[in-house]
């Protein structure tokens, strides 16, 4: 079937309260509820939206099986509606992702479990979780997507491999934490705006930044969320620092003619990529 | 200067929401703070009244008696500006009475009993007040511990504390704190004639400089001193920020069982919020 070639997408800027995942299950059911009534074919809820950031030791607690209640809960209303939503999965082994999942016709249909746990400077993921394996595109109703987590934004290899899979969509969201304010717009705002308006350019593909907004710990998370075309034009922009819901239409058809102009992702060289990283990983081993 | 330059319109924006967001999420509506006439506490109190609105802050202005008159005057000028409410409490009878029974006290002594005689006024005024206390220390003198443990540090939430001196300056030009609280020489005003430049022995651009290079381009003491700062103002620096590590830190505990509060059992402070 070919997929839908237009939809409305709505990306939900908001301020988890941090471990209280029945209070968060509202503030997601509440939005989901309008984004139906309003139309909207794909709703986007930032990295953990459903527990909050600074979980420590309270990431066990609130961690959740894909087929528990809560998806279930949610799946009922993605018969209407796409929803991305931010979780922390427990796996039957007992470890546990920063996740985000997406649903669709009543169903979970894929997850992506964050592979770069940032544990540096003030992060410490690697601590709490476990980094995910795997990178793989999804089929939308409206055509293949990739999700990424924050910090796997930061590593090219991540959205190379989802566009080489096939991409229109690149949805990536985030718990950011702002720091930086020699100008104007906070330090690391700027940053991500040149990282995702490339992706959106060299991958040719819509990019979807979700972030949160809110205060843990002290930190700041500073929202800016946004929608960037595949010309690498910003479509649409939430304001920093304040909770927001951003409305934006896409059209595959701009994928189309952005890929007209310059057959990038086609013209990629897969097999070349793929030798010349073999070839760098036997030196490696070989030191 | 330039690496020290904030944009003041975005830290009051990133700050007033900070004290919003981790007032309100804890129940409460308004904050107290603790105000000596200095540039710091009165750029709290411009902070805390334009977050949380100038008939939720209260200022406690608590002098001695040897307290400059200027401080209170700049205190209260501070806050007639504001439109905040003040109290004063002159702590002078409880310390002269303490100090009755301990006639041999240094002057160290006298300076930190002040400043933890005032942490308990404002926290039992908080507590009467249904309001949290608001901090005023700012970076730069946490990093050299140049504070009272548990006196002036002591407080729930601090809006200064990753604000350098030279930028709660910046910060306090850009909100209109009175000019003349900016220009006049720090004090913790403990002892006559005390400044904290005198004594500390060096400006507060000096050390911001050399800091912000320290702490957070985290450049070594050889590249420093390359920079052309003096080797023996790198070394003093340095000392005083690691010798005063205690006073950033909770106090330590025995570790014995398997799971140990802050090492091992490790909760969000906003667990739950």
């Amino acid at each position: 079937m070919r997929p839908a070639s237009k939809l409305k997408v709505r990306l939900v800027q908001l301020n988890p309260r941090l471990g209280d995942v029945e209070a968060n299950v509202d503030l997601h059911m509440e939005a989901i509820k309008q984004a139906i009534a309003d139309d909207v074919s794909l709703i986007i809820f930032p990295e953990l939206s459903l527990t909050g950031y600074y979980l420590r030791d309270l990431a066990p607690e609130v961690a959740m099986r894909v087929e528990g209640p809560v998806m279930s809960q949610l799946a009922r209303l993605s018969k209407e509606i796409g929803i991305v939503v931010g979780f922390v999965e427990e796996d039957e082994q007992f470890s546990f992702f920063i996740a985000q999942a997406y649903l669709e016709g009543g169903a979970v249909r894929h997850v992506h479990r964050k592979v770069y746990l940032p544990t540096y400077g003030m992060f410490d993921e690697g601590r709490y979780f476990t980094a995910g394996r795997r990178l793989r595109t999804l089929r939308s109703k409206w055509g293949p997507m990739g999700i990424l987590i924050c910090e796997d934004l930061w590593h090219p290899s991540a959205p190379y491999v989802l566009s080489q899979s096939g991409m229109y969509y690149l949805i990536a969201c985030a718990s950011s934490p702002g720091r930086g304010i020699h100008d104007q717009h906070i330090a690391t705002a700027g940053t991500y705006a040149n990282i995702l308006t490339t992706y959106a350019q060299l991958f040719q593909v819509y990019v979807l930044f979700c972030n949160r907004v809110g205060y843990e710990e002290g930190v700041c998370f500073w929202g800016g969320s946004c929608v960037i075309g595949p010309q690498g034009v910003s479509v649409a922009a939430a304001p920093q620092l304040e909770p927001a819901v951003l409305d934006a239409e896409l059209d595959v058809a701009a994928i189309r003619r952005v890929r007209l102009q310059a057959p990038l992702t086609d013209d990629e060289n897969l097999d070349l990529t793929i030798r010349e990283l073999e070839r760098v990983r036997r030196e490696r081993a070989e030191d | 200067m330039s690496e020290l330059k904030i944009d003041c319109a975005l830290a009051t924006s990133i700050i007033t929401g900070f004290l919003r967001n981790e007032i309100t999420k804890f129940g409460f509506e308004r904050g107290i703070v603790g105000m000596s006439g200095g540039v710091d506490s009165t750029l709290s109190a411009f902070l805390t009244a334009k977050a949380l609105g100038p008939d939720n802050v209260t200022g406690v202005i608590m002098p001695y008696k040897t307290s400059k008159p200027d401080s209170r005057e700049h205190a209260e000028l501070a806050a007639a500006q504001l439109g905040i409410r003040t109290e004063v409490i002159d702590i002078t009878p409880q310390i002269d009475a303490y100090f009755a029974r301990m006639p041999d006290a240094d002057k160290l002594r006298r300076a930190n009993k002040m400043a933890r005689e005032r942490m308990a006024v404002l926290y039992d005024r908080s507590q009467a007040l249904r309001a949290l206390v608001i901090g005023t220390s700012n970076k730069t003198e946490a990093l050299l511990g140049y504070t009272t443990l548990w006196g002036d540090m002591a407080c729930a939430i601090n809006p200064l504390g990753d604000l350098y001196k030279t930028q709660v300056r910046q910060l306090a030009r850009y909100l209109g704190v009175p000019q003349v609280i900016i220009d006049k020489p720090p004090s913790a005003d403990l002892w006559q004639g005390q400044t904290d430049e005198g004594e500390l022995g060096f400006t507060y651009e000096e050390v911001d400089k050399l800091l912000f290079r320290l702490v957070d381009e985290r450049k070594s003491r050889d590249e420093l001193i390359e920079e052309g700062f003096a080797p023996e103002f790198v070394a003093r620096v340095i000392q005083m920020v690691q010798g005063s590590q205690y006073k950033r830190r909770m106090p330590l505990i025995a570790k014995v069982s398997t799971r140990s509060i802050n090492r091992d059992f490790r909760y969000p402070r906003d667990w739950g919020r």
